[in-house]
């Protein structure tokens, strides 16, 4: 019985979670449609979300191009196979490990400043002055993370592709041994624009998961230092595991548009 | 005819945590006039002041700004109300990554104003208004509490309101600095007319800046009359909280 009511609770504040960034999107989506949009305040959120988490981006999707390209080639080794090195990689960084690892990358960094920050305003009553002053927190908070975010995660999602088959390509080539030749012939072979659309799209959709987790992580916290705290840890894990579980069902649901090997 | 009162409270019902806070608390404030609410800490003061301009949204009750019910508005809805209203924080809540000159500038740049010229007069006017000229390009963090409340009320003023409520303005201050403060909120009355509303449980402060004063005692205003009605009560509740007694033993 009480097992029971613990679920039922754990189900209730999940639907009320769901509900919380519910009203948070749509908020956000009247905000800008009804043309609350802070160009300069949204410049600035872009020069530190996109800009500043290049290197991160980068260096992620190099050494894992890099890795993978070396375990790749070893396995494929045995069946004399090295060549198909290329394509593996470039469409795995496409469709999956691009977007992913910039997803949980920009979490990490962008995810966790955002809620740090806002929570800081929230619980130093920062917030509330900004509703006493006739702003709304989402005008002037979330609609230029938003728009930031819409526009920087799918750009590092391409950086993080292009660097990671480049370190791919110079593994493969210059310590492994793969034809220069062969790997960007049987690259170009089987990497198709719809991989690259598929990388994007999933660049879009967590950018939006993780603006609004992040967010809503922020604009509930409470109880001072510990509850930024809090809330910051909460946004990081909740933002990781989101872009890792809605990955899964997007790459299915994606497939059926862009399918894979066809 | 009576006037009518710029804010109108009446029968409002609030609780926190289980905990019964503002139980049927009604209260009239006049237009023009400072009305000082004395009670004890965590009696509630900072929780009335915060639903008037739609910071909390009370269980039952209603609350009136000029004649118009904002008790059901929504977030967007309160923004004019908000216009009309300055609100002063206990401790300032200063934007920490603005400047106090961008701090007292946001409201004018929220409010439209793009000329930074006719900005930076206003800043400059408010700032000194409110003695703080010369800090403009320090942050909040380095600011005392006395300079972070200056600079919190020159940015509710700098639009100027028609309602300003101050959140516990001299708590925590030295005498001297509380007394700078509390010359500070009749000079904006007399100079803005502007109507006022003190939280705080300073009887000096009470003495020096009140029109009228209303006692919140268990939820409810148990006195409201002028400052010599107070200083005369022999109501012993109000005598207790007027000369600083508790009923503990030592």
């Amino acid at each position: 019985m009480n097992l029971l009511l613990a679920l039922g609770a754990a189900f209730q504040a999940f639907c009320t979670y769901l509900g919380q960034l519910g009203e948070l999107a749509s908020e956000t989506v009247r905000s800008v449609f009804a043309g609350r949009v802070r160009l300069g305040l949204t410049l600035q959120q872009i020069s530190h979300i996109g800009f500043g988490s290049q290197m991160v981006v980068i260096v992620t999707g190099m050494f894992t191009g890099a890795v993978f390209t070396a375990q790749t080639f070893f396995q494929f080794a045995r069946l004399n196979m090295e060549s198909a090195v290329g394509p593996v990689i470039s469409v795995a960084m496409c469709r999956e490990l691009g977007p992913v690892l910039t997803g949980l990358m920009v979490a990490g960094r962008v995810g966790a400043a955002m809620s740090a920050e806002l929570g800081t305003m929230k619980v130093t009553q920062q917030i509330d002055a900004l509703r006493a002053l006739a702003v709304h927190p989402v005008d002037y908070l979330v609609v230029p993370r938003a728009l930031a975010m819409l526009v920087s995660v799918p750009l590092l999602v391409g950086e993080c592709i292009f660097f990671g088959i480049l370190a791919s390509y110079l593994v493969a080539t210059q310590v492994l041994g793969v034809g220069s030749s062969y790997f960007l012939m049987n690259m170009y072979k089987f990497t198709e624009a719809e991989d690259i659309f598929m990388g994007v799209i999933k660049g879009f959709i967590f950018a939006v998961i993780i603006v609004l987790i992040s967010c809503r992580e922020g604009l509930h916290a409470r109880d001072g230092a510990v509850g930024v705290g809090r809330a910051t840890t909460e946004a990081v894990v909740i933002c990781s595991l989101a872009v890792l579980i809605s990955n899964f069902f997007l790459t299915m649901f994606l497939n059926i548009f862009f399918p894979a090997g066809v | 005819m009576a006037a009518e009162p710029m804010i109108d409270v009446r029968d409002l019902v609030q609780r926190i945590g289980g905990q019964e806070i503002l139980r049927g608390f009604s209260l009239p404030v006049m237009r023009g006039e400072t009305l000082v609410l004395l009670g004890r800490s965590g009696g509630g003061k900072s929780v009335f002041l915060r639903h008037l301009i739609g910071l909390m949204k009370p269980i039952s009750g209603r609350i009136l700004v000029e004649g118009e019910d904002i008790t059901g508005y929504s977030e967007r809805q309160l923004e004019a109300v908000r216009r009309k209203v300055g609100m002063v924080f206990q401790d300032g809540a200063l934007f920490d990554s603005m400047t106090v000159a961008e701090n007292v500038a946001f409201p004018l740049r929220e409010r439209g104003e793009r000329d930074g010229a006719v900005v930076a007069r206003k800043v400059n006017e408010t700032l000194a208004l409110v003695n703080m000229t010369g800090h403009e390009h320090k942050m909040p963090v380095n600011l005392s509490g006395g300079m972070r409340k200056r600079v919190a009320l020159a940015r509710a003023i700098v639009s100027p309101p028609e309602v300003i409520l101050y959140d516990e303005p001299t708590a925590g201050l030295d005498p001297i600095v509380s007394d700078s403060i509390n010359r500070l909120i009749r000079r904006m009355q007399r100079q803005l007319h502007v109507t006022s509303i003190v939280v705080t449980h300073d009887m000096v402060s009470c003495y020096h800046v009140a029109d009228r004063v209303a006692l919140l005692n268990a939820g409810r205003v148990y006195f409201y009359g002028t400052v010599e009605e107070l200083k005369q009560s022999r109501d012993p509740v109000i005598r207790d909280f007027v000369d600083g007694r508790s009923d503990e033993a030592d």
